[in-house]
């Protein structure tokens, strides 16, 4: 029973994810030179995945948990550039360029883009790519065919040698819930051609740069279809507390939580006996899903409507996530997260966006402790003023 | 609060029945006209948590002991700034205390440094004067064991005549007894004297953790301090090692019917079952001097005095063992988990100057424990299940000489009668005539009993008079847990009829109600029930690996159920006040040990 609705802009839901370990996805023994998972690389591999991917390396690497994907690494880019053919048809194309000519730039980078895209990828690459992406599609439950499978985000993850971040002289194309490896393969190959649209290329011009600088991996990552969503807080945001993780959760994507169009589930975790210590459990009467790849906004079935919308396990798993973000950036966070339909139980929580509190983190923290520790005077105290019941 | 007050005791009516109940107390203890306008005055709450039932005459002697021993070491020895003792009264046969506070802020003052010293000088020593003390109990225990109540021998042995000794066995009873009462009372004062000062810092732990995360679990405080070697929990570590035994034994098979104890021994008549009873005997002293109940009634049964209820506890053991069940202590998980939960909120604490003072109270409140556990296994079961035995022996002897019909009659004479009534005895033996008591005590004995049934029946109100604006006074927070909310919600219970109390032991579990009165129906608990019980006993906590979770009418967060729930990990609400009467047998519940809140299904 869903009304449709004006589909809701779609976000880019791994976007700073996180997720633990990828839960390990099968996979074949003997690695290709081409294809890196992302709980698989370190830093030295940063040159071959680009600063994208290996972001969501070091976010798995401190336990968060970003949806499970893989990196096509920048050897597979460069045996397709090192083709005599298309080598020297770039270079006479952009040679005699001038930049400034707009629509000249247009139908010159258009023309590279389809020469790229045009040609023929080595056996081992496309192999390679296929293999991994039926194994995460198999990870997530789902059989993988030529036009089946998990949906995924396909993400150009630009790098270049001596440049520290070349996110600005590569395009950052993104395409979102692709699915089949036969889909999946076209839009590597568009995201390797997205080195040369025309502004990619007159940035490159204007700040002297070579297009022979810049090399491309991309990111192949399972697109998120959350079951439950919503906001983390890493303290009490009615008491400043910091023993304590605040979750608002409903049902299906976050938006509904986000919006304030429904009163969330809301949990009280703590963080070092790791239980839940307070719940309200609400009517959540509407949710935002994706009905034939448009989010839409959808009754919830009665049955579900007053049904907490976690498990006490995922709740505590959101918690320790949100736990982690903290401890990982150093100050109380403000994160997103989603439970994953697709993926298995355990491994299904996924870090969305992580940003720092605002409100308890603007004051310095009031010490509780006044002036050194003395043990009778401070049994003295209590016992004159046996004041903590009074905050019961 | 307003103009809501609670009952005066001159006004509660007596239940039918119960006409006359006065005369089972001492006249000291009493709501009297004399002291009227103080005591109309005065706020008094029941002391449901350690003495939920109407009082025989015995019982109550240990309750006057105790508060008295409590009021003592407050008001004369430590001089706690700023309380003073407990009053207590016996009305209606529970018991009603008021606390003495101390609201005059010099006086407070001048007792700092009086308390400072005196109280210095235990934290200071603690350890060595913890050792001390366990020897002491030990002591006071033998002593208790040599109490002498045989019966007066026909003639006098000749060695009295011939050592010129002047004085006979008849006085030798009449001083055996005054010795009785004198440990009974010493046993009180020995429990007090660590006690409040244990109580004051775990409190001061307590109220910082409070302040530096106002929601912290209460749970999370005291597992961070409570001990990993408990003697509280040895006696039931050594029913597991028993029901071990039983199996390497061989004789695994006699307990398949555990309640019938002979039938048990009649089937380990074997070397095995030898081997085994021989183990038994041989761990039973002390560590099965344990009550099944709070050993605050003389009618609460030892493990030694009641087999029953231990072999059937070695049976579960049997089974869950046989099943392939791991049921011993994770001693070392439990010690990694407590340093765990200790190292994550001191690194959520704000500065290193809060890290010091966490530090600095963690570690004198854990000094403290030791004592707080264990006390409960030496005094209330170890001595006080001593002097049950030797009262027992007492009424014996009064049966054989026609005073009494059965031994437990002598629970209702009032100690200072049992005086006159042992004098009676010894005169009329001196003087080769009869004794007034066989014609006077039965009679008596049966309407006193009747009285206490009767006063059973009915539960007088959780308090009398007028409310304190707001409870400052610390015992009655840390010994009972009575805070201004809680008064309050006594005068405005929830309408909803919800059945609230304190969150205990976390988690939540849905199951059909077991509700158990005494100790004589835990083995009618069934796997997977939730227990309900006014009160529960530490020796209960075999039947807590049976169990979903546990609803208490009585107790806080200290208690033993809450203590022994903890250790088992199952959920518990205690101190609910209503949930005996207000939940039956084969209800189904949801307990959250989160929340406090108990929901019928």
């Amino acid at each position: 029973m869903c009304r449709s609705c004006p589909v809701v802009e779609e976000h880019e839901w791994w976007v700073h994810r996180t997720v633990t370990p990828v839960p390990r996805v099968a996979r074949m023994r003997d690695a290709s030179p081409y294809v890196l998972w992302f709980d698989e690389y370190t830093e030295d591999d940063r040159p071959r995945v680009g600063g994208k991917n290996a972001s969501l390396g070091s976010m798995i690497t401190a336990g968060l948990p970003v949806p499970p994907g893989f990196a096509v690494t920048t050897d597979a880019y460069e045996s397709l550039r090192s083709h005599p053919d298309l080598v020297a048809h770039v270079r006479g194309l952009l040679d005699p360029l001038d930049v400034s000519d707009s629509r000249l730039l247009q139908k010159v980078a258009a023309e590279i883009r389809e020469a790229i895209v045009a040609l023929p990828i080595h056996a081992d690459i496309e192999e390679a790519i296929r293999t991994a992406y039926a194994q995460l599609s198999a990870h997530c439950g789902s059989p993988a065919g030529p036009e089946q499978g998990i949906g995924v985000a396909v993400r150009s993850s630009a790098t270049a040698e001596d440049l520290p971040d070349a996110s600005f002289a590569g395009q950052q194309d993104t395409y979102l819930w692709i699915t089949g490896a036969d889909s999946v393969v076209e839009h590597v190959r568009r995201c390797w051609a997205s080195i040369f649209t025309d502004r990619a290329i007159a940035y490159r011009e204007q700040f002297g740069y070579d297009y022979r600088q810049i090399s491309m991996s991309v990111g192949v990552q399972k697109m998120v279809d959350p079951r439950a969503a919503g906001v983390a807080f890493t303290l009490n945001p009615s008491t400043g507390d910091r023993s304590q993780v605040a979750i608002d959760a409903s049902w299906g994507l976050g938006e509904s939580v986000v919006s304030g169009e429904v009163t969330p589930d809301n949990f009280l975790v703590d963080k070092v006996l790791r239980e839940v210590v307070e719940r309200t459990i609400s009517d959540k009467a509407i949710e935002y899903r994706r009905v034939d790849g448009v989010v839409t906004v959808c009754e919830v079935e009665d049955e579900r409507r007053t049904v907490q919308c976690l498990t006490d396990e995922e709740i505590c798993a959101v918690a320790a996530m949100a736990r982690r973000a903290e401890k990982h950036y150093g100050r109380p966070q403000d994160v997103e997260w989603a439970i994953d339909r697709d993926l298995p139980d355990g491994d299904n929580v996924i870090l969305l966006q992580a940003r720092p509190e605002t409100v308890w983190s603007k004051a310095p923290r009031a010490s509780v402790s006044h002036g050194a520790y003395d043990p009778l005077t401070s049994i003295v105290s209590t016992l004159v003023s046996p004041m903590h019941r009074k905050n019961q | 609060m307003g103009e809501n007050r609670f009952p005066s005791p001159f006004e509660l009516p007596t239940p039918e029945g119960a006409e006359g109940w006065e005369e089972l107390y001492p006249y000291s203890v009493l709501f009297s006209e004399g002291r009227r306008d103080y005591e109309d005055q005065q706020f008094w709450f029941m002391d449901s948590m350690h003495w939920g039932w109407a009082m025989s005459p015995w019982d109550a002697d240990h309750l006057m002991y105790a508060i008295a021993s409590l009021s003592q070491y407050n008001s004369r020895h430590y001089l706690v700034p700023p309380a003073n003792g407990i009053d207590f009264r016996v009305h209606l046969g529970y018991p009603y205390f008021s606390p003495v506070g101390i609201a005059d802020e010099a006086e407070i003052g001048a007792r700092v440094p009086q308390f400072m010293e005196r109280a210095g000088h235990y934290f200071a020593n603690w350890d060595s004067l913890y050792d001390n003390w366990l020897e002491k109990v030990k002591a006071n225990i033998a002593e208790l064991e040599s109490v002498d109540f045989s019966p007066l021998p026909e003639v006098e042995p000749l060695e009295i005549v011939t050592s010129g000794r002047g004085v006979g066995t008849g006085w030798d009873l009449q001083a055996e007894y005054h010795r009785f009462q004198d440990l009974a009372q010493k046993i009180w004062q020995y429990h007090f004297e660590f006690l409040n000062l244990g109580y004051a810092a775990y409190l001061d732990f307590f109220g910082f953790c409070k302040q530096a995360f106002p929601s912290i679990p209460d749970l999370a405080i005291a597992k961070m301090v409570a001990g990993i070697e408990v003697d509280l929990f040895r006696p039931n570590e050594e029913l597991k090692n028993l029901a071990q035994k039983a199996i390497d034994l061989g004789v695994a098979d006699a307990f398949a019917n555990p309640d019938d104890v002979d039938k048990v021994h009649a089937v380990l008549e074997s070397d095995a079952g030898r081997e085994w009873l021989a183990a038994w005997d041989e761990i039973s002293q002390p560590w099965f001097n344990f009550s099944s109940g709070t050993g605050f009634y003389y009618y609460d049964k030892t493990w030694l005095q009641d087999r029953s209820t231990p072999y059937g506890f070695i049976a579960d053991y049997i089974a869950k063992l046989q099943a392939g069940e791991d049921i011993s202590r994770p001693i070392e998980e439990i010690r990694a988990e407590r340093d765990r939960i200790v190292e994550e909120y001191s690194e959520l604490l704000a500065s290193d100057e809060d890290r010091e003072a966490f530090a600095g109270k963690l570690g004198l409140a854990r000094t403290v424990f030791p004592y707080v556990e264990n006390h409960n296994f030496y005094i209330e079961h170890w001595s006080m299940s001593t002097f049950w035995k030797k009262s027992r022996e007492l009424g014996e002897m009064l049966v054989k000489e026609g005073f009494f019909t059965q031994a437990d009659d002598v629970y209702f004479v009032r100690r200072e009668e049992m005086d006159n009534l042992l004098f009676d005895l010894y005169s009329a033996w001196a003087v080769g005539a009869s004794p007034a008591g066989p014609h006077y005590w039965p009679n008596k004995v049966t309407k006193r009993r009747a009285i206490v049934e009767a006063l059973q029946k009915s539960r007088p109100p959780k308090a009398l008079g007028p409310p304190p604006a707001v409870v400052t006074e610390p015992f009655t927070i840390m010994l009972w847990g009575i805070t201004t909310d809680s008064i309050d919600m006594w005068l405005n219970p929830d309408e909803g009829g919800a059945i609230t109390g304190m969150a205990a032991s976390p988690g939540v579990a849905e199951g059909p109600a077991r509700v158990v009165f005494n100790a004589d129906d835990i083995g009618d608990v069934r796997d997977g029930e939730i227990l309900v019980a006014p009160i529960t006993a530490p020796s209960w906590a075999p039947v807590f690996s049976k169990i979903k979770a546990t609803v208490t009418d009585i107790g806080g967060l200290m208690s033993h159920a809450a203590i022994v729930c903890r250790e088992y990990g199952v959920p518990a609400v205690t101190g609910t006040g209503q949930a005996t009467t207000s939940i039956a047998t084969g209800d189904m519940i949801r307990v959250d040990g989160n929340t406090g809140k108990v929901t019928k299904l």
